[in-house]
């Protein structure tokens, strides 16, 4: 089949919004980050995400506001332009084409924006990494400086370097940098926590310094405040310190940001801050060192360990977030749901300690059991591990502990799977103690899980294990035999083997397609059984690092992996040639994938799309990337919808404004008809709502007014369907209407 | 009447005292005639003082306990005595904790094979340092230790020891100041006193009459001194030509007057007391502006805030340091505070600025020293601003006095050392002058030696205690221990008469005789050691002119002593079975009268060495008793020297680590000195940071001359080529790995012996064996008190 131009790799939702250090912009009514190739504008207030700069056709690596229009920002991609946006309307002004050099200033703004020309594919991802050279530049316009390594140039009037000294032990290389915005001092932050203040850094021999020690690990950031008064830091304890500029030892503290703080910024009125977190995070602080919002991304961690999945009921997807934790994460409104503590136990923020991780998580049919193991001492020798299940309680919409299982195995679980069967739920878990395990409810007065049976065969150490569609059938992989089990009777039916090589990955197939079981091995092989007749009904040679069989079709999504990049195939088990394959899907290995369902399907006829039709394919790389493919048809509608927006320039764009616009155009229409005397009462609970209550009369006077104003005039026309929906908003948004609701 | 006020609260001060109840009961007993009615109330007051603030007198007068502070006073001990100077004799069998103490080691290099006693039962104890005070235009650093001696040190000549002052008992330095060229001190004692630096003596000392003085201070007129007292007052004393004279008090304060600063032109004094800084003018002797000193937050609010220090600027900035931790900045003209700075939470005890006044060091009592810079702040601006910048941590307890120099900041305290830091920004060239420097012990020997009969005797500063030197069996190998046949023994223990302290001692090469004296006498024993049974008996009639020296020596066949004495001069005395008889004087022929710090016979008898402070070094004949002639004098003092048995020539090491060989008989410069001066010495060698203290010369082998330092024992063979500046220098582990053939190519002159650290003494004894006695840091350090306990991180 041929590659079709209508399919496209995007980043989707959940792109990191840490890369580079927020802005806000100069009213502090908007946060802007980037995320992929977007840029996202974010109401500080609501935390809400307003809309997105759409443009770039790469990573966007770095943003900054127009110095001359504190209402259009500069953004630097590594596609190679610099765009001029404004910000509010979320329009493009200019495209400005770099090239040739290899870091280049733009001459209009003060950031290095550090663009490579990508010559060959490897480059592109060099360019990427330089990218986050680029560093905290001062306003004053003589002043520019940079750190690399350790070394930091100082660009003044002359330039000099100074060099940390490797002395024996100490480790004193620079980290980050920043300039005061008004003396002429620099901070440096360095490796081992500390961070020294430069002056008189002109003179060549007489510069001095002055050394602060706070953090216990490496400063990540540093940011002066506006006015300088301040020098915010912050690293891996996830506390952002605020230095007195001037009297250095007194500080403060706001501790419990969550994962490390990557980059701090200031808006330029002083009254806000914003930090970055690893785990894909924006905290806006207030100057009074409050948190007043949370922007939470998908959250990454190192490495995801846990597959993929999809909750049943939420439809979110499921994996590894803080540590400890699982997150839920739905695709649909690119927003970060809740995080589930598995591990129950409090996350010490230092580089090397050994601390429990979740590794394996699973979710029943139905979505009402998680089954989840959690171990550490992954490299010393003592390995501790446990086994733990959820139920999920329809009070409270949560999962709830309902059984841990301290020493389910003797050795790590490899492999974990419920039974896809309605009726009774099972548990299945193979580990590297040779055998395997089925964990039943227990009988009607125990609700607690405990085991069912104990499989094993011939000693060999269980790689996978998968239960057909109508969980009649399990399949266990033991190196490279296949043994398929009755889990009604627990008898060993038949063994399946085609050696050479130990099964990497296993899968039944589903509806028209169940007869057949999928497996792929390491020699590079991929095999079909047909368990009717139990023999191999094909197989081909190629090295499948990921096999995901869509639920909802027969369609079976196939990653290979092969000179340096993956390619996708998408078949049917019964059809000997691939529906769909994409060539070159990333640079890098997949090892997670899951098809997610669609709220309304696509009505595609595109033979090419058709697969796409009911479900999407989401896959994760080893960069911590979320992909998606996405059909051209699909594009359009988006971009269609997102032209409907109109917005106005006063108000910030809140689900409350878009109720409150939309009752007011009725009711505007609404007056037309009646008598436009009716304007008056509008007029007071607009003033009501946009004047500070410090001005406002007493309440007594404004109480009866208010109140009218709510109230539909009797002249002859009909009672407004939309009030009771007011009042709803009114008590869904707290924040913004806490005066009126007293007055009510 | 005012004699007994001053006393008793002299005892107060230094014993800290009354504290405890036991330490009143004490106080009673023995001073029950002083107690008078008037004192009443004082005493009350000082009970007053919160238990924190006299635990911090203690830590600051650098006592370790009250009570072991009484028991240790030797004026209790001596009291049942009845003035004998031996208290007791002592044999020692076998002690656990001196187990350690000979070990016998074989040091065998390519030089030979030495048998070494590694002697570590010298339990020789630095003094807390209380003050410095430095001198810009001599490049002299004075400095007061607790025990009440002063020591001047040479900063542009490696920091050596030129001046050693010994103290006295209970005689309590608070306070440091040079006027011109003269050197006062104050203390608790209530007297200030001036030093005779040349003859290395006090000058004289007069009472102020105001109670314990806290602090010193001239004018940079030189033509006062301020003093502040116990009482309240600061006292203006007149600086004639050779004494000092009470002028007049300015405004009598309620509280005692703790820290003093001139403002540089003299018409002004700010003065540090407890909660508050007064700004007296000098004219009137009134006060101008009192500032409040804020107390602690919280529980310490009760705690008076004390202002240890103050500086006072040109620019009219008065800075003080105070209890509270804090450096605060105050304008004269307003009286208001500027600025403050938290350095810690303990107390910052010292301040000291710049010459030109654009840097501040402050010393706390958590061994921190911190800088201050008056930096501008924004480039080709003028408001400069003081910003805190570096801080340097070199000791591990309080920092009792701080002085920044040009080009380094030194810093001392109750740990004893003296750290030299240099500020590299104001070093034009770095080299091993201008490196951190520590110094821990004296630049004097403490230990002299019996060679002939293996006997030691440690020089502490109140008494002297003799040892004999154990003995080994068996052979072993290179850097192996020996078993010891015969642990060491302390024979003898000496107990000074009277207050002062020791300033020099000697015994005799035989083992016969002991001399010791301080600055007011000289004694003489005689030494009868019969196997197990040992007497000394003083020499009761000596010659009037031995009644003080500064530095002592016998003649190699013990017949004689030289006696260092005023005007360069040396006295001999012969010594015999009947008593010591005065033979005669030597004196040089011209040049200065500064005291003499080192002697060396020579060992046929004919020739004796002498150099003073002024780096002259005279040569006497013994036989003529005239001045034979002066060696050229070199820009460096002279730190060792000795004259060698065979040859008669002079070999002198310089502070700068130059050495110079001398030949007597001809009167000039050898060929082998000669040669180094033209080569140069290696880099390594003149980077060494501590002085060479003794020259020994191998009888075995004429040509090798033994050197050591704190840290090193060296060879110098002189029959060896000279290392230049490429070749290895600390080659020994080579040479070894090297055949015979090329052993010969690659060996050079120095041989240098790391083995031994803190090394206080090296001596070459008859037998080829070696005497190593050292006092290891981390001794001393268990022995200092407890440092201010500080919080770190993950623990």
């Amino acid at each position: 089949m041929v590659e079709t131009s209508d399919i496209r790799v995007v980043r989707c939702g959940g792109s990191k919004v840490n890369l580079t250090p927020p802005i806000i912009s100069s009213d502090s009514r908007f946060v802007l980050c980037t995320s992929g190739d977007l840029v996202k504008v974010y109401s500080t207030r609501t935390e809400e995400w307003l809309h997105s700069l759409q443009g770039h056709t790469n990573q966007v690596t770095g943003i900054t506001l127009n110095p001359a229009n504190h209402l259009q920002v500069y953004s630097c991609s590594v596609d190679g332009t610099v765009k001029l946006w404004d910000f509010i309307d979320g329009i493009l002004i200019k495209v400005q084409l770099v090239s040739g050099l290899c870091v280049s200033a733009c001459p209009e703004c003060f950031q290095l924006v550090s663009v490579h020309l990508p010559k060959s594919a490897e480059q592109e991802v060099e360019a990427k990494e330089m990218s986050a050279v680029s560093s905290h530049i001062s306003k004053n316009p003589s002043c520019t400086a940079f750190g690399r390594g350790v070394r930091v140039h100082f660009f003044f009037f002359l330039v000099f370097s100074l060099k940390a000294t490797d002395k024996k032990g100490a480790k004193n290389a620079f980290t980050c940098i920043a300039c005061h915005p008004t003396d002429d001092c620099i901070a440096t932050g360095h490796e081992d926590g500390k961070i020294r203040l430069w002056r008189n850094f002109i003179h060549k021999k007489e510069y001095t310094y002055s050394t602060q020690h706070w953090h216990h690990n490496a400063v990540n950031t540093l940011c002066f405040t506006p006015e300088g008064t301040h020098l915010l830091s912050g690293g891996i304890e996830s506390v952002l310190v605020q230095w007195q500029y001037g009297a250095d030892n007194r500080k403060e503290f706001l501790p419990r940001l969550g994962g490390s703080i990557l980059h701090i910024s200031a808006s330029s009125d002083g009254q806000l801050f914003c930090t970055s977190h690893s785990d894909n995070k924006i905290t806006v602080i207030e100057s009074s060192f409050k948190v007043c919002g949370v922007i939470q991304g998908l959250v990454k961690g190192d490495a995801v360990l846990t597959d993929l999945m999809i909750d049943p009921r939420s439809k979110a997807l499921v994996l590894n977030g803080k540590p400890g934790h699982l997150q839920f994460y739905s695709l649909l409104r690119d927003k970060h749901l809740y995080n589930l503590d598995i591990v129950q136990q409090e996350y010490i923020y230092e580089a090397g300690l050994d601390q429990f991780e979740v590794v394996k998580a699973a979710f029943d049919i139905k979505g009402s059991w998680l089954a989840t193991v959690e171990e550490r001492g992954k490299k010393s020798s003592d390995l501790e591990f446990f086994l733990k299940l959820w139920a999920f309680d329809e009070r409270t919409q949560s999962f709830v502990l309902n059984t841990t299982i301290t020493a389910a195995h003797t050795d790590r679980i490899i492999s974990m799977c419920f039974s896809s069967s309605e009726e009774t739920t099972m548990l299945v878990t193979a580990a590297e103690d040779s055998q395997f395990k089925a964990w039943c409810q227990g009988a009607d007065d125990q609700n607690f899980w405990s085991c069912d049976f104990v499989g094993s065969y011939h000693k060999l150490n269980p790689t996978n294990c998968s239960f057909s569609a109508d969980s009649s059938l399990l399949a266990v992989s033991f190196q490279e035999v296949i043994t398929i089990w009755s889990p009604d009777t627990w008898e060993m039916l038949t063994t399946l083997c085609q050696p050479p090589g130990v099964i990497r990955d296993l899968c039944f197939g589903r509806l028209s397609c169940s007869k057949y079981l999928l497996g792929t091995t390491t020699k590079n092989l991929l095999c079909c059984w047909n368990l009717l007749t139990c023999e191999l009904e094909w197989s081909t040679s190629v090295d499948v690092s990921k096999l995901q069989p869509d639920p909802f079709s027969e369609n079976v999504a196939a990653f290979s992996y092969q000179s340096k990049h993956t390619d996708l195939f998408v078949f049917k088990p019964s059809e000997p040639r691939p529906l769909f394959t994409n060539k070159n899907v990333c640079s890098e290995k997949v090892h997670r994938a899951v098809f997610v369902p669609r709220e309304e399907p696509l009505n595609s006829c595109d033979e090419s799309t058709q697969w796409l039709n009911r479900s999407q394919l989401y896959f994760l790389t080893q960069n911590m990337d979320l992909l998606t493919f996405s059909t051209a048809t699909e594009e359009d509608r988006m971009l269609s919808s997102s032209k409907q927006l109109v917005i106005d320039d006063s108000v910030a764009v809140t689900p409350f404004y878009l109720l409150l616009g939309k009752h007011r155009q009725q009711q505007q229409k609404l007056n037309t008809q009646s008598h436009p005397v009716s304007d008056k009462p509008q007029q007071t609970q607009g003033s009501l709502l946009h004047t500070p209550a410090h001005v406002l009369p007493a309440a007594s006077v404004l109480c009866s007014m208010f109140v009218n104003s709510f109230l539909i005039s009797n002249t002859g026309v009909q009672q407004d369907p939309l009030s009771p929906l007011r009042v709803k908003t009114l008590v869904n948004f707290p924040k913004l209407m806490k005066y009126e609701l007293l007055y009510l | 009447m005012q004699l007994f006020s001053s006393l008793w609260l002299w005892k107060l001060s230094c014993k800290g005292i009354i504290r405890t109840t036991t330490g009143q009961r004490h106080l009673k007993h023995t001073h029950t005639c002083f107690r008078k009615p008037q004192h009443k109330h004082l005493q009350r007051d000082q009970l007053q003082n919160s238990e924190d603030y006299w635990e911090r007198r203690r830590r600051t007068i650098g006592l370790k306990e009250w009570d072991h502070a009484r028991l240790s006073d030797p004026d209790w001990v001596c009291a049942g005595s009845a003035g004998l100077d031996a208290v007791g004799i002592w044999f020692r069998e076998c002690t656990h904790d001196r187990e350690e103490g000979t070990q016998s080691e074989d040091l065998r290099s390519a030089m030979g094979e030495f048998k070494v006693h590694r002697v570590r039962f010298f339990d020789y104890m630095p003094s807390g340092i209380r003050a410095l005070a430095f001198n810009q235009d001599t490049e002299r650093m004075a400095v007061a230790r607790m025990d009440g001696s002063v020591e001047v040190f040479h900063c542009s000549d490696r920091f050596f020891q030129e001046k050693i002052i010994p103290g006295r008992e209970q005689c309590g330095i608070e306070g440091l100041s040079w006027v011109g060229e003269r050197l006062f001190s104050a203390g608790l004692n209530g007297g200030i006193t001036e030093y005779d630096l040349t003859n290395q003596k006090v000058k004289y000392t007069i009472d102020a009459y105001g109670g314990p003085i806290w602090t010193i201070t001239g004018n940079q007129q030189g033509t006062h001194l301020a003093v502040g007292c116990e009482d309240g007052t600061v006292k203006l004393f007149e600086v004639n030509e050779d004494q000092i004279q009470f002028e007049r008090n300015l405004d009598r304060q309620k509280s005692r007057i703790i820290s003093l600063s001139w403002h540089p032109s003299g018409s002004k004094i700010a003065a540090g007391m407890m909660d508050m800084i007064q700004v007296f003018n000098v004219e009137t002797g009134h006060s101008i502006h009192r500032m409040l000193a804020d107390r602690g937050a919280g529980t310490s609010r009760s705690k008076e805030c004390v202002v240890w220090s103050v500086v006072y600027l040109s620019d009219g900035t008065i800075i003080t340091g105070d209890s509270v931790g804090m450096v605060k900045l105050w304008d004269d003209q307003t009286g208001t505070l500027i600025k403050s700075h938290n350095v810690t939470k303990c107390d910052v005890l010292a301040l000291s600025v710049s010459q030109n006044e654009d840097s501040l060091v402050a010393g706390t009592s958590e061994g921190i020293v911190v800088q201050f810079q008056f930096v501008s702040m924004v480039l080709e601006k003028d408001d400069k601003e003081w910003v805190r910048t570096r801080t340097f941590r070199n000791h591990t307890h309080d920092i009792r006095a701080v002085a920044e120099i040009t080009t380094a900041v030194v810093s001392g305290g109750m740990d004893a050392q003296l750290v030299v830091r240099p500020l590299l920004d104001k070093i034009e060239v770095r080299s091993a002058a201008s490196a951190l420097r520590k110094i821990h012990f004296p630049h004097r020997r403490l230990v002299s030696c019996a060679r002939k009969s293996g006997l030691m005797l440690f020089q502490y500063p109140g008494h002297l205690e003799l040892w004999r030197l154990g003995e080994s069996e068996g052979k072993g190998t290179p850097g192996s221990s020996l078993f010891v046949k015969r642990n060491p023994e302390k024979l003898l223990q000496l107990k000074v008469k009277g207050e002062d302290h020791i300033r020099c001692s000697a015994v005799s090469p035989c083992g016969g005789w002991i001399v010791y004296s301080t600055a007011s006498t000289l004694r003489l024993y005689r030494l009868h050691c019969d196997n197990n049974n040992i007497s000394i008996t003083k020499i009761s009639k000596l010659p009037k002119v031995l009644s003080s020296a500064n530095q002592l020596c016998f003649s190699s066949d013990s017949s004689h002593l030289f006696s260092a004495s005023a005007q360069s001069s040396v006295h001999i005395a012969s010594l015999s079975q009947s008593g010591c008889k005065f033979v005669g004087t030597l004196k040089p022929k011209s040049g200065s009268h500064q005291a003499i710090h080192l002697l060396a016979a020579s060992e046929d008898g004919k020739w004796l060495a002498s150099a003073n402070s002024d780096h002259e070094v005279h040569i006497y004949n013994l036989q003529t008793q005239k001045a034979h002639c002066t060696v050229p004098v070199y820009s460096s003092a002279v730190t060792a020297m000795g004259i060698h048995p065979a040859t008669n020539c002079l070999f002198m090491m310089h502070a700068d680590q130059q050495m110079f060989e001398y030949s007597i008989e001809q009167k000039q410069y050898t060929d082998w000195s000669r040669t180094v001066q033209r080569k140069g010495l290696h880099r390594f060698w003149v980077e060494r940071d501590t002085p060479c203290l003794n020259v020994m010369f191998n009888p075995q082998n004429p040509s090798h001359v033994i050197l050591h330092d704190m840290y090193m024992l060296c060879i110098i063979d002189q029959s060896l080529p000279l290392p230049d500046d490429k070749t290895q220098f600390y080659n020994q582990l080579t040479l070894k790995s090297l055949t015979e053939e090329q052993r010969k190519s690659q060996s050079h002159a120095f041989k240098v012996c790391k083995t031994f650290k803190d090394i206080l003494c090296v001596e070459l004894m008859p037998d080829q064996s070696l005497v190593v006695v050292e006092r290891p840091l981390e001794d001393i350090a268990t022995q200092l008190p407890a440092p201010i306990k500080q919080k770190k991180f993950a623990t």
